[in-house]
């Protein structure tokens, strides 16, 4: 074969670092970064971008992107990126948080960095456990669903019911955009990708608050083989969370990528 | 320039603001609330950015965003509010930034009340969030001291990458006296080289309190505390009166300093060989100046409005080479003067024993007191 006729058809985005992953095989983690990283190379706003990461499995997802970061406390992201956009309105700033991150500890900086319509992006992992910690229950953990800290299952008449960050967003006037896409398949990772150039596009024209909510797995903490894993996203998750637009402004509509 | 009058809190506001604050994040509670106030107005109107956050914890979280941008950024709170910003402040010096915080102390713990307290000197001082750091703290015994000092937090902030908290109660956030306000400084400063502010044009950049591997937070704790013993070096402030020939000293910082300082001037008129040594930076401490003091005077006595918690650093500095003394007040109860003569007046009559517990022999005059 002659060098001509070899092409790349796939290879590391720019925006990811040349560096060995730490999350666990088969977890979706590295595929949500993987889609962030190609939106920023195809918006060319790797370096006006600042990375807000969690506390949660994610802690070291400043590793593996080539823009700048900031490492939050637990659940405090939203309010460590209204800070930093506060004093560059022209940066890009996004979280990257976990469902234990954003919808348990840190409910009170999610809920008002949206009702201030704070022009950031937030890309929220929900997989249904606290993976960093070795599996509890999560706010997003489903009814019935074993856990460290629910041994038997999440009796929701003690532990109370999963929290739909989606939907509970949309209905902030703050909000430009909140939808929940899942990982689970091919075709699902592709829409997701496109939710989330839709929500940077969002921050980019100055239209509120932007979230994509991802279904994401945790084979490690459910005790799972990844194809398992993903096979438990596409019959437990969808119907506890269903897949859709919860909110699209007018503006947001417009936009044609 | 002019003096002009003005309450505290309003005072330490704009003086934050003409020491170039470019970003303020705070939450309401009294006795701070005028300072929040005047930044809502203040700092939109000079195209800076200002939130009111839906807490503390997300106030002191914002500070922590905005200072990893490198520009000059505050909040200011009470003491239910500083508790809340302590998990914050770790963070924040955990990354090494320098952020401003002024806490206008109240009367606790709990709820407590909204009086004037210095109830929070351990929390600040010797406390603070979790962690092996030091903060800066500075405490005002007047409105244009007050000023004096945000002026010089913001400058060694950035100096030492450190916290420094203006600590000052209620009395001084509440009260108004004429001040000579700063020139305004320009907002516009040379960014230091470990912002984040996206890497166009240079390679990324991290701004984080992990270090994961214990070795390199050994190595991050020890460097925090060789920058701790250069602060110690040159950073030691306090102000004497009346010290040159004192052979009782009085000893009290903030409102208490300045109220045991009318009482020093009484004694004074009355021929009582007294003094006040007040310290302003509580950290670092003047523990080297009070050493000092102990060496010559006869008997010292510190005045605080809290249960003795200075009491402890002066007992560490005195060694036991002289009688101390301790008169305090409690839960957001001020002192007078005359509370505080009557002391000096006991002392100068002696003889006060070295050996006896201050606190308590304080405590059985204090339930006399208040028990009448
Ligand atoms: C204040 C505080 N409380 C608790 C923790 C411990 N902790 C670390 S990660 C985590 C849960 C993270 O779960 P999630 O946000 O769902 O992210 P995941 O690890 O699943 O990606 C907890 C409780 C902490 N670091 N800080």
């Amino acid at each position: 074969m002659t060098d001509a006729t070899v092409q790349v058809v796939y290879s590391r985005p720019k925006a990811l670092t040349d560096t060995p992953t730490t999350y666990c095989p088969g977890c979706t983690h590295g595929v949500a970064h993987r889609l962030i990283a190609e939106v920023l190379d195809e918006m060319g706003i790797v370096g006006k971008t600042i990375g807000v990461a969690p506390v949660g499995c994610s802690v070291f997802a400043y590793n593996f992107f080539e823009c700048d970061f900031v490492e939050a406390a637990h659940g405090r992201a939203p309010a460590m990126a209204t800070g930093i956009k506060r004093v560059l309105p022209d940066r890009i700033v996004f979280t990257y948080q976990g469902d234990g991150d954003l919808a348990s500890i840190g409910m009170a900086e999610i809920m008002h960095a949206s009702a201030r319509g704070e022009n950031i992006t937030v890309i929220f992992i929900n997989n249904a456990i606290y993976g960093m910690t070795g599996g509890q229950m999560a706010p997003t953990t489903l009814p019935g669903q074993k856990t460290t800290s629910s041994p038997l299952g999440r009796d929701v008449e003690q532990a109370g019911f999963p929290v739909r960050m989606a939907e509970v967003l949309a209905t902030m006037e703050g909000t430009g955009y909140s939808v929940r896409r899942s990982l689970h398949d091919p075709k699902n990772v592709r829409l997701a990708k496109k939710a989330i150039r839709t929500a940077f596009e969002v921050q980019k024209r100055g239209l509120g608050f932007s979230i994509v909510e991802l279904l994401s797995t945790c084979p490690t903490n459910w005790g799972m083989t990844p194809v398992e894993a993903l096979k438990w996203v596409e019959e437990h998750m969808l119907p506890v969370f269903p897949l859709g637009d919860y909110k699209v402004s007018p503006a947001v509509a417009e936009i044609k990528i | 320039m002019a003096r002009e009058l003005l309450e505290g809190n309003m005072a330490m506001a704009e003086a934050a603001i003409r020491a170039g604050v470019q970003a303020y994040f705070g939450y309401p509670i009294t006795p701070q609330t005028e300072l929040l106030e005047w930044m809502a107005k203040r700092m939109p109107e000079l195209g800076r950015a200002f939130v009111q956050a839906e807490s503390e914890v997300a106030a002191i979280n914002m500070v922590y965003g905005a200072a990893c941008t490198g520009v000059r950024v505050m909040s200011s709170s009470s003491s239910p509010g500083v508790s809340l910003m302590m998990e914050g402040l770790s963070y924040i010096a955990g990354t090494e930034l320098p952020v401003v915080l002024i806490d206008v102390v109240r009367g606790g713990p709990g709820l407590g009340n909204i009086a004037p307290s210095q109830g929070d000197y351990n929390q600040i001082v010797h406390g603070g969030g979790h962690g092996d750091y030091h903060p800066i703290v500075l405490a005002p015994a007047s409105v244009q001291e007050a000023v004096d000092l945000v002026v010089l937090a913001f400058d060694l902030a950035e100096k030492y990458r450190s916290i420094v908290v203006v600590l000052a109660d209620g009395n001084i956030g509440q009260m108004m006296e004429p001040v000579e306000l700063p020139e305004m400084q320009p907002v516009e400063r040379p960014i230091p080289d470990w912002a984040v502010r996206g890497c166009e044009g240079r390679g990324r950049r991290v701004l984080s309190s992990i270090y994961i591997k214990p070795e390199e937070e050994e190595v991050t704790n020890l460097r925090l505390l060789q920058r701790w013993q250069t602060v110690q070096d040159n950073e030691i402030r306090y102000r004497e009166y009346f010290m040159d020939d004192a052979e009782i000293v009085v000893l009290g910082y903030g409102t208490a300093g300045r109220i045991a300082f009318s009482a020093v001037r009484q004694a004074r008129a009355e021929g009582i060989p007294v003094g006040l040594f007040r310290p302003v930076s509580l950290s670092p401490y003047p523990y080297a100046q009070v050493k000092a003091i102990a060496q010559r005077a006869k008997a010292m006595l510190v005045v605080e409005m809290n249960t003795g918690q200075m009491l402890d650093d002066v007992l560490r500095a005195v060694e036991g080479k002289v009688p101390v003394e301790f008169y305090g007040r409690l839960g957001g109860v001020v002192p007078y003067p005359d509370e505080i003569l009557d002391e000096i007046r006991r002392i100068a009559r002696g003889p006060i024993s070295i050996g006896v517990d201050p606190r308590q022999a304080w405590m059985k005059r204090l339930s006399q007191l208040i028990m009448n």
